[in-house]
This record gives structure tokens, C-alpha cells and sequence, in this order.
């Protein structure tokens, strides 16, 4: 399937990792990409805080762009928190013609404007969400080479993925906050329950209370190592900077070690799906992923 | 509807976490299988239990129609009030059929599911000092305001102090002294009435607090447990825009910078450049931000990241050191979408917003129609739409708002 992809700010930056494996992930689901590399930050909350119609009007431009894409079925992200500030920004514009019609307004000097209704709902999904809904869980099964047997992840969901339900289209009938679990599973690896997995990463506070938004990191990743996860997967770049990048940090702040390896979404998929580690950019990681590469060795010698 | 109601009594199992801290005993769970139809509350089921079973279950309750705030637990995890949660809804979101009641969180347990309100709620509730300083002269009848900014803060006025979302709160499981959803949502209910004299004290007083509106993580929990759709995250992400936008504060907690920072960061490169918004959400909000003692100091303290991540060369000197930039022609359109509006909502002193608890979702929108923009820009400007209002941001509120001037939005 053709998808708009928008990769966010962060995975062509502190993460080059997640927009790298993405693209490798792609084509062995026969996913095509068409990147959206004229839109520009969603924001992630915070120019909406700054200021709600500017943040409006900015994700109202990256969707006009995403429906020129000829042939693509829908809008796809790889960043929790791009879907959360973009559904926030479409319940808006969804919700009220003449406010779409003013947002439009100024779009109208580029050319461009959003569209609600192109002939049936403008569709924006993160990665977790195609992967499940579109592809679905039998056929990436069925496309799985190096099922992660024995491989104990734990999910990290973040928040904006998963709250406010209602916003986010969370219901019996579509248990998007059960999703990561599903495909843990389908890939064949263990899912390993813990307190903090649908939690706060603390990211978003980490200039204004340090000492908590570490906490909330450190508490996290120490809950995983109890309940003996090998490593963490999240759909999330920010959450990754905090779980990752900063763990160094939080093993500080809790005053434990941690060591706990926090893998991307795509780069858990391509894992089972055959690529390996290092091009997945696992190198990358502040948190040498060891666990992770022991486990592939272990099962690539068997298989040999 | 009909249907549920119809259907006789069944089996329901309760799992209660049970805890009396003057017993010396540590918590324990206890089970009991109560029979009542599947639409009866979870607070039914426990009342029953205590009746039939076990008269020492400790539960608060008065009203049994979710209006009293008092009976609010967890529910197989998540903060409700136990009378307004069905017993076929919660066994249907049971781990294992069985339904677990717990005590609500970040307040300390007095016996069984009845926690300490004043240790925590209400404490935070008078921290933001929850009445009206009416300006002076109060009028001699009575005072007159606009319908939508009333109508507004009555989203806030639908709190029932229940504390569910003092019970999940993800800022105050790590930092108790936060002041909190509920009393934050109740600050902007005076901060967004126009009758209140205090509104910059209020702002400035809980911007400049270390544990005040911007130790809020974003994290949506309040949102969700909330019983009565008040919102308080989005009430606190509206306390901050007026805080910085309208009132001019900067805080100690980089609460102004960083948001600052950020939008100028994406005015100027289209993306997010992570290396430079850190420095100055601490020095400032300018390249020179970095040179500033304060990043300098967080810098040095995140020494042991940003070591690692250059070893690891997850972050390369060049990449930190250059924002990564959408195409120019890409970046001038983003500008001249911050200039149309900034610039609109500073010729006409307000920002426009749509507040959907005011005006509601369109039951039926119009067909698009190109040619409609100017009329609806025109519409907007006389208030003719009583689905279209706005909530006033003027640095204070001693006019009433107008609505948003001709000139400064039309864009056609």
C-alpha cells in the first residue's frame, strides 16, 4: 500500500535510527513510502499551547500536502506524539466547517487546502495503527522470518498514542492501547506486563522539572528490569530520548542501575522480519541494545 | 437500552484491595461473588458485598448518581466513580472476569477504598485560592458578562471534586508537591471569569511555582478519568497561553522559554532542532541563549548523555550543530502562516480559538464551497453565528470581547 509518510522532526534527528529503519521495514511489507518532506513540525502540543489556530493551521498544511499524494491511502506518522498534536488538530477542524473554511483561508496563499471529506474521512495512522488494521496481525505473521522467540519485550506506549481515548478512536472494537502487546506477540516474541507501560516518559517536563521527568523515566525502565524484560519497545521518539538517551541521567535520579535497552517499533519488525541488528541502527543507541544482539546471534547460530 | 435492563440478576465477582493502616497489617485482596443485573453499578455490587458478606469494607458514598464525587476508586485499574461504572462494563475490561476495586492513587488510604481527601485534594484546592476577588466597584445590581466566557469556565464548574484525576496523576506520582489537575482546573474557572480582579496574580503565582502549572507532563490521564468532561489538561494548556501570551510572564521554571523556544525554532528551520532548544529553554530564547550561565549549567549536568550519545554517535557534532530545514520555499510559507496569524491576533489584541464545549461539533456541515471563505471570515466578524464565539484573551478583561476585527482576518 502507497501512504503519505510523515516522519517527524525527531527521527531525522536525535533518533536518525527510527526514519532509517523505517525505510528498511517498508518494502518487506510492501509498504510505499512518500515522504511528506515539505510539512513541517506538528508541534507536539506545544505551539498549540502557544497558540491553538497557528498550530491548527500548520497541521492543516501537512494534511493538504498528504492529500496531493496521488494513489496514497492514507497519512502515515512513526511518532506518538505527532498523532496525538495531529488528531487534536483534525478534531478541531473536523468538528467545525467555518472553522476548516478560516484555517483554509490562509492556506489559500500556498495553493493549498484541507479537505475533510476526499471522498471518505482523511485518515492519518501512526505505524502501530497500520500495522494492525491494514496489514494485520495474520499477515505479518505470516511475513515473520526470525520469529523473536524467547525474546522477553516490553511495551512502552507513551501517552499520546493511547489517551484521550475518545479522541484517538479507542474502543472495545479497536483496542489501540492493546496493540504493541498483539504485535509482540504476532512477531513471537513475550510480552512482559509492568506498571509503568502506558505511563509518561516525563519528556515533555524535562526543562521545567528535570528531577521528576527523570523519575518518571528511571521508575519506568526500573519497573521493566523487575519484571526482567530484555528490552523495551515504543512507538515514540520522545519517549525514546527520555527511556534512552537520558538513562544515563535517570539511573541517577532513582540511583539504580538500569541498563535497560529500548528498542524503536520498526526496528522490532524488522528484527523478526530478517534484518539485522546493526542495520537497523542498533549501534545508535545510548543503551547498547546487548540483550537484543546476544538473543539474534544465539538464534541466527541455532538456525545455522 | 431497554434490553440491558431486562436481563435478570447474574454472578459478579469482586476483588477488593482491603487495607486498614492501624491494623499493622499489610493490604490484602478479598473476593466476593455478588448477584445483581449486569446495568447495576460497580457501587451496588460493593454495597452489597458489605451487606451480605463483610459489614467492615470501608467505601464513601452518598448520592449513588455520580453528583456527589464521593465514591470514586479504581476500577480494574482506572480511576471512575464505582456508581457510575456498569458491572457488564467492568468485567468486560477485568483482566480475568474478575472485577478489582482498589482505593484511588496519590492519596494516602484510610480504611479499605476510602483515601484521605484532605491531605491532598482539598489542600491543592485551597493552594489556588478557589473564589472570586470581584473587581471594584462591585456594580450595584448585578454584574453583566458575555454568555460564551460564562459558558466557558462552566466546563470547570462541573467538577464534583471526586479526585479521580488527583488519583492518576502522572506528575504527582513523582512529585507530590504538584499542585495538581483539579486545583489547576479550578484556578482558570477564576482565571477565565471576567468578574475576577486577580487574574495575573493567579497566573503569575502558579507559573512561578516550581511544583505550579508547568510541571504538568501532558500525559492525558486526568482527561480520561475525569467523570465529568472537565478537562483539566486542556484547562491547564490554556492557563500557560495566557500566562505567556496575554499576561507576559517569565517564569522560573522555563516554562515561557521553552515554549518560546520552540515556536521560534520552528518559525526559523520548519523542524524541531532538538541541540538548540535544550540551551535555550534554560538561557533564552535567541542563539545566544546557549552562552547563558543557566544552559551552561544544564549542559555540564548533562554531561554524561550527551558523552554517550556521541560516542555511540547517535548525535554527530555537525548534526548538533546544524538544524535540519525544510525546503525554502516550504519554510517561507510556514513564516508567513506564524505572520498572518501572530500578526492578526496582535492587531486585533486577541487570539482566536475554538472551544469545542462551547460551540459543539457541526451536526451537519455545510457543503465546501470556495467560494464561501470570505463570507464565513465575514460571518465570524459580526458575531451573526452564535456557534461561533470566542473566548476572550485580552490581557485583561475589563471590556467585554469582541469578536474578531474584519481587517485582521480576512485573508482573501
Amino acid at each position: 500500500m502507497k501512504v503519505a509518510y510523515w516522519p517527524g522532526c525527531v527521527s531525522r534527528g536525535f533518533t536518525p535510527e527510527l526514519h532509517g529503519s523505517m525505510a528498511k521495514v517498508a518494502p518487506l511489507l510492501d509498504i510505499e513510502l512518500v515522504e511528506l518532506d515539505r510539512a513541517c513540525c506538528t508541534g507536539a502540543g506545544v505551539i498549540a499551547e502557544h497558540n491553538q489556530e497557528l498550530a491548527d493551521t500548520l497541521n492543516a498544511r501537512t494534511f493538504a500536502l498528504a492529500q496531493q499524494v496521488q494513489g496514497a491511502e492514507m497519512m502515515m506518522n512513526i511518532c506518538s506524539t505527532c498523532q496525538g498534536a495531529q488528531s487534536e488538530c483534525q478534531e478541531r477542524l473536523d468538528a467545525s466547517a467555518s472553522y476548516r473554511e478560516r484555517v483554509n483561508g490562509t492556506l489559500a496563499a500556498e495553493g493549498l487546502s484541507y479537505d475533510k471529506d476526499p471522498g471518505g474521512p482523511f485518515i492519518n495512522k501512526n505505524f502501530l495503527w497500520l500495522l494492525v488494521e491494514e496489514i494485520g496481525l495474520d499477515e505479518l505473521r505470516s511475513r515473520v522470518t526470525r520469529p523473536l522467540t524467547n525474546l522477553k519485550v516490553g511495551p512502552f506506549y507513551g501517552c499520546y498514542i493511547v489517551r484521550p481515548r475518545r479522541r484517538l478512536g479507542i474502543d472495545e472494537e479497536h483496542p489501540r492501547d492493546q496493540y504493541l502487546h498483539q504485535v509482540i506477540d504476532a512477531l513471537g516474541g513475550s510480552v512482559i506486563e509492568y506498571a509503568g507501560m502506558r505511563k509518561c516518559c516525563g519528556f515533555p517536563i524535562i526543562t521545567m522539572n528535570k528531577e521528576a521527568s527523570l523519575k518518571q523515566a528511571g521508575r519506568h525502565l526500573g519497573d521493566a528490569v523487575d519484571a526482567e524484560a530484555d528490552c523495551l519497545v515504543t512507538p515514540c521518539p520522545l519517549c525514546h530520548l527520555n527511556l534512552d538517551l537520558q538513562q544515563p541521567l535517570a539511573e541517577g535520579v532513582v540511583g539504580r542501575q538500569l541498563e535497560m535497552p529500548v528498542l524503536h517499533l520498526p526496528q522490532l519488525v524488522g528484527l523478526a522480519l530478517g534484518l539485522e541488528p546493526k542495520e537497523l541502527g542498533m549501534s545508535r543507541h545510548v543503551v547498547r541494545p546487548t540483550s537484543v544482539i546476544d538473543w539474534s546471534t544465539s538464534v541466527v547460530g541455532a538456525a545455522a | 437500552m431497554a434490553e440491558s435492563h431486562d436481563r435478570p440478576p447474574q454472578p459478579f465477582t469482586l476483588r477488593v484491595r482491603r487495607y486498614d493502616p492501624e491494623s499493622g497489617d499489610a493490604p490484602y485482596w478479598d473476593e466476593h461473588t455478588i448477584e445483581l443485573e449486569p446495568h447495576r453499578s460497580v457501587l451496588e455490587a460493593i454495597l452489597q458485598a458489605r451487606d451480605r458478606f463483610d459489614g467492615s469494607i470501608g467505601i464513601r458514598c452518598s448520592c449513588r448518581q455520580a453528583i456527589c464525587g464521593s465514591c470514586g476508586v479504581r476500577v480494574n485499574g482506572e480511576p471512575a466513580l464505582a456508581c457510575h461504572t456498569h458491572l457488564d462494563a467492568a468485567r468486560r475490561s477485568a483482566r480475568d472476569g474478575v472485577i478489582e476495586i482498589e482505593p484511588m492513587g496519590n492519596m494516602p488510604v484510610i480504611k479499605d477504598l476510602i483515601v484521605d481527601m484532605d491531605a491532598v485534594h482539598w489542600k491543592k484546592i485551597r493552594r489556588v485560592t478557589p473564589w472570586l476577588i470581584a473587581k471594584q466597584p462591585v456594580p450595584e445590581r448585578e454584574y453583566l458578562v458575555p454568555r460564551e466566557s460564562m459558558v466557558d469556565v462552566t466546563q470547570t464548574m462541573a467538577c464534583i471534586q471526586c479526585g479521580a484525576c488527583v488519583s492518576d496523576c502522572l506528575a504527582m506520582e513523582v512529585d507530590p508537591l504538584f499542585v495538581g489537575p483539579a486545583a489547576l482546573a479550578k484556578a482558570y474557572r477564576f482565571v477565565g471569569d471576567p468578574r475576577d480582579d486577580q487574574h495575573f496574580e493567579r497566573l503569575n503565582d502558579l507559573a512561578q511555582d516550581p511544583h505550579g502549572m508547568f510541571d504538568c507532563t501532558h500525559c492525558f490521564k486526568c482527561v480520561d478519568a475525569c467523570p465529568k468532561d472537565v478537562n483539566p489538561m486542556g484547562q491547564i494548556m490554556r492557563l500557560r497561553r495566557i500566562a505567556t501570551a496575554d499576561h507576559h510572564i517569565v517564569d522560573h521554571n522555563n516554562g515561557e522559554r521553552h515554549e518560546a523556544a520552540f515556536a521560534s525554532l520552528i518559525r526559523d528551520n520548519g523542524l524541531l532542532w532538538e541541540a538548540e532548544l535544550l540551551p535555550r529553554s534554560y538561557g533564552g530564547n535567541s542563539w545566544f541563549g546557549k552562552l547563558h550561565p543557566r544552559a551552561g549549567k544544564e549542559l555540564l549536568s548533562s554531561l554524561p548523555s550527551i558523552v554517550k550519545a556521541l560516542l555511540r554517535r547517535k548525535v554527530t557534532p555537525m548534526g548538533a550543530l546544524k538544524p535540519h530545514r525544510i525546503p525554502k520555499q516550504d519554510l517561507a510559507s510556514v513564516r508567513s502562516i506564524y505572520d498572518r496569524i501572530e500578526g492578526r491576533d496582535r492587531s486585533s489584541g486577541q487570539r482566536f480559538e475554538l472551544n469545542l464545549y462551547v460551540v459543539g461539533e457541526d451536526e451537519e456541515p455545510p457543503a465546501p464551497d470556495a467560494g464561501v471563505v470570505a463570507g464565513v471570515v465575514a460571518e465570524v466578524s459580526t458575531g451573526e453565528s452564535p456557534a461561533e464565539p470566542e473566548r476572550p484573551a485580552s490581557e485583561d478583561c475589563d471590556t467585554p470581547p469582541d469578536p474578531i476585527s474584519p481587517e485582521g482576518s480576512s485573508s482573501t
